[in-house]
Parts: structure tokens; sequence; C-alpha cells
């Protein structure tokens, strides 16, 4: 469904992304796994229009994607930000609302509110309160909730772990299970790589700009350098 | 002190005010820093003055003329330097003030660096009152509008604004040009109330002029620009009596409260009719309890 071929990006004179390819099919979770700087986030701002890029293509339905974050929004691929990004001074629901910006069906619109706030019982509870003043973990939730309210078809999400209690960790991958299954496609960037690989069906590993593997999440992860490269296993 | 003397004052005030509005759209609901307002200022008053003088408009339509002008060519400024970013946004409107003044310092047409008198006495206290009043309440309109949020959102978080899917570039421009249009009508009423213009009158002190009232009255706040220009336009002229050291004076105050208060005379909050009573009814309450909470202090 969506199709990366040959991406480069380039940082002034720094390669980041050299030759990048990828493709996902509708329905699956797919995980890019790697180390700090290997250009995971850099891929997923390029797919969201945030970065321009100087060689490859990126399709969407066979279609090209316009390097213009709120086209791409538009054409239902939603991006939650590393680091969460949520609009610290607006309530809960406000935020949560800002999610449907694009849409009009108001009914629909109520209607995938429900489900995020069943998805996270958690905000409902929390809906007056101010997005600020939320934990962390909330605000990863926060941050989902309102990449769900666009009503998207894929949905990137950028580290959802980072800088969360391990506790929390285990329940942020249990609702990217669960959003998979509202029949959203996932792409997933992690460092987790042990969390990401248990709930992915497939997965890339990217290493200095450059695919360095893929396959099926459980190949990756039976794999005996990517074992002892992210997974911390002494072989 | 006579009525007149405070009328003219007021006046100023809501002149300044006027351009204050507009930049309290830019800089406190849409998080942009302009120190360039005085050249939209220059260009609606030199504007409406050619408009009035050379071919004899009524006042009205030659202050909208001066409006639109104002805010087209922020429309062609903001094409170019809005994608900068932050600082460097700033620093672009700053030399767009400072070309302007240099410009009309050359266009004889316009009676160059000498200036340009005999326009006619058009603005009174009650146009400027009734144009701030219309002004106040399609700024508050606006901010209150689908649009408005969209550009509190892009000033709150300007990358997670594009993640939901807000054109931020065209809320920025829509944003530039409203505050450029109420400058060019300041300029206007300014032309036809000091009957005389001069690039002089626009120069980058009149831009930090107007950013620091919007600052001072409160980021983000409607009533707090209104507060703002009516404090620091008539602290000047209330401190006349101590002649050479009341600008000195100014600055202090200036200072004071921006330490004591650095969110602003009003910081963020708004002086209607229902929050006033909010704050009425607390204030009664919080007398109210004062002894019962005294008397369980010792429980604590």
């Amino acid at each position: 469904m969506l199709k990366v071929e040959d991406l480069n990006v380039f940082y002034g004179g720094i390669h980041a992304l050299k030759g990048v390819s990828l493709d996902i099919n509708k329905g699956e979770i797919v995980t890019i796994i790697g180390s700090n700087g290997a250009g995971k986030s850099t891929l997923l701002n390029a797919i969201s229009g945030f970065l321009k890029y100087k060689q490859g293509i990126i399709t969407y339905k066979d279609e090209k994607l316009p390097i213009n974050p709120n086209k791409v929004v538009k054409m239902g691929i939603s991006q939650v930000p590393e680091g969460r990004l949520v609009f610290a001074n607006l309530t809960v629901e406000d935020n949560i609302m800002l999610g449907a910006f694009l849409r009009n069906d108001k009914n629909k619109i109520k209607e995938d509110l429900e489900k995020v706030y069943e998805l996270f019982p958690r905000l409902k509870e929390r809906e007056k309160q101010i997005a600020g003043t939320l934990s962390g973990g909330e605000q990863q939730m926060l941050a989902m909730g309102r990449g769900l309210m666009s009503d998207p078809e894929i949905m990137l999400l950028d580290e959802p772990s980072l800088g969360l209690a391990p506790l929390l960790v285990q329940t942020v991958f249990d609702i990217i299970v669960n959003i998979s299954k509202m029949d959203k496609t996932i792409l997933l960037v992690e460092q987790n790589a042990y969390k990401a690989l248990a709930i992915a069906d497939r997965a890339y590993v990217l290493e200095q700009g450059k695919i360095k593997m893929e396959g099926s999440a459980k190949e990756i992860a039976d794999n005996p350098s990517i074992r002892e490269a992210y997974l911390g296993v002494k072989i | 002190m006579d009525l007149y003397y405070i009328q003219g004052i007021l006046m100023l005030a809501g002149i300044n005010l006027m351009s204050v509005l507009g930049l309290s759209l830019l800089t406190g609901f849409t998080g942009m820093f302009s120190f360039g307002h005085a050249g939209f200022m220059a260009i609606g008053g030199y504007t409406s003055a050619m408009m009035t003088v050379n071919y004899g408009w009524p006042f009205i339509p030659a202050l909208l003329m001066g409006a639109l002008t104002a805010a087209l060519m922020s429309a062609l400024i903001g094409k170019l330097t809005l994608n900068l970013k932050g600082d460097y946004f700033c620093i672009a409107t700053l030399g767009f003030g400072e070309a302007i003044r240099l410009v009309l310092d050359n266009v004889q047409y316009f009676g160059g660096a000498r200036g340009w008198p005999g326009i006619p006495n058009y603005t009174n206290f009650t146009n400027v009152l009734i144009i701030n009043i219309i002004a106040i309440i399609i700024l508050a309109n606006i901010i209150r509008s689908r649009q408005g949020r969209n550009m509190i959102a892009v000033r709150e978080e300007e990358l997670a604004s594009q993640i939901v899917g807000i054109n931020v570039f065209k809320y920025k421009l829509i944003s530039l040009m409203i505050s450029a249009a109420y400058a060019g009508i300041a300029g206007g009423l300014m032309a036809h109330y000091m009957t005389f213009l001069q690039p002089k009158m626009f120069s980058l002190v009149k831009s930090t002029e107007l950013t620091i009232i919007v600052i001072f009255g409160g980021l983000g706040s409607i009533s707090g620009s209104v507060l703002g220009a009516l404090v620091l336009t008539s602290l000047p002229e209330i401190l006349r009596s101590f002649s050479n050291w009341r600008l000195v004076i100014y600055g202090l105050s200036v200072i004071v409260i921006m330490i004591s208060r650095p969110e602003g005379l009003m910081g963020g909050y708004e002086l209607t009719p229902s929050s006033m009573k909010k704050l009425f009814t607390r204030m009664r309450s919080k007398k109210g309890n004062l002894p019962k909470s005294m008397e369980g202090g010792d429980t604590l």
C-alpha cells in the first residue's frame, strides 16, 4: 500500500538515508529497528512530507505522496511524532478533537471519539484536564488518540515507548496491537527492538541510512547478529 | 487638564491600539514577533492620505484602501519570509520596516524626508472609538473562529499542528495579512489626526513600541492589548511633570512591571463580563472562607 523506493535524504552535506526501499501492505504491523542516528525518524518524516528529498519516490496506493504534511494527512497517513508533541495548554479533549481537523463528518467524528476513549479509558477520565499536566505515558496515549482521529489508513508511530516506565511500555505496545485490529496499517519505528519485533509482522533493520536486513519479524528476531546487536543476547 | 487634552491622549491611545490589536493577533495568537509593523502603518497612512488629498476620496474608503494596500504588501513579504523560523522572521520584518521608511524618505511625490503637510483632519474621537470597537469585535470573532483556533494551534506547537493537517504557512499568512490591515488603518487614522506625515514617524522605535505594548498587556489577550495601549500611551503624558526624567521613568516602570509580571498585565486572560463575575465570586468566597481556614490552621 505504501511504497518507498530508493529514497535519499540529505541534511546539508550529510547523507542520512542512502537509497532506502521498503513497502508496507494493508493491515500489517511493520517495524523499523535501528540504533540512534540510523535514520529511522528521518524516514518517517520524509513519508510525512516534512523533509524534501532529492532522489527516490514515495507512493501511496500508486500515487506519489506530496512533500506537504497537511496533504499527506488528508490522504490518510497520520504520524504520531517522537516526543509526543501534544498541545500542552489545551485540554485532553481539545487535543483529541484537533486530530479530526481535516474532517467534516460530525457523526463519524463522534463515533471515532468514542472509539478513542474506549481504547484509552484513561483519557476519558482526564477529558477536561490540561494536556501538559498528564504523565508521559498518558501524553503518549493522547498523541496516539489524536493520530487516530484523522481516521488514517496508515499510522506512523515514532518511538512510542520513548521515556516511558517499563510497565507503561508494555501497555503502549498492547495498544498498538489493538489499533492494528481496528483495521489500521502500522509503521512502527522503535529502539526497543525486542518489544517491537514481538508484535510486528515484518521488520526492517536500518543501519547508517541503509536497510541492512528485512524479513518477517520472527526471522529477524531469530537472526544471530541481530540478536547480538539489538536484543542484547550474547552468543 | 482640560477635556480636549485628555481626548487627544485617548485618540493617540486608540490609534496605537488599532495597530496593537493587529500585532496581538500575529504575536499573541500566532506566535510570530514582528518589528516591522510601523512599516505597515506607514503604507496605510500614506495610501489613505493619497486617496483623500490627491483623489478626494471620503475618509472611510480611504482608510480601507490603506488597509488593503498594507495587507497586499504583507502578503508579498509573507510569501518570501514566513518560511523563516522564529528570530529570522523577526529580523526580516525589521529589515522590511526600515526599508519602507527609507523608500518613503526618498519618494518626492510624498514630500520625501521633509514630510507631507496639509492632510485633512478627519480623525476625531468618535470615529477612533467606533473603529476600535469594531476592530475588537472582529478580532474577538476571528480568534473564536476555526481560523483563530488554528492560529493558536500554530503558536502552541507548530510541528504537531502540521501533523494534524493544519496548513501552517497559510494560517501564518492570514494572520500576518489581517494584522497588517489593522496597522494600515492605524496609519490612516494617524495621518488624518496629525494632518502631517513624515517617514520618521514610522521608524523602528514605533515598531518596538507596538511590540512592547503587546507583551506588556499580555500575549494572547485582547483586553491585555487594550489595557497596555491605554497605559503605555498615556504614561509619558501623565509623567510630563517630571520633564526630562519622564522617559527614564517610563522605561523603568515597563521594566518593573515586566519583572513582577513576566506574562504581561493580563497574562493570556481576557477581561469579559463573565470572567469578571467569576473573579468577584471567587474573591467573595475567599473572604468568606478566610476565618474558617484560619481556624483550621492548627489541625494541619
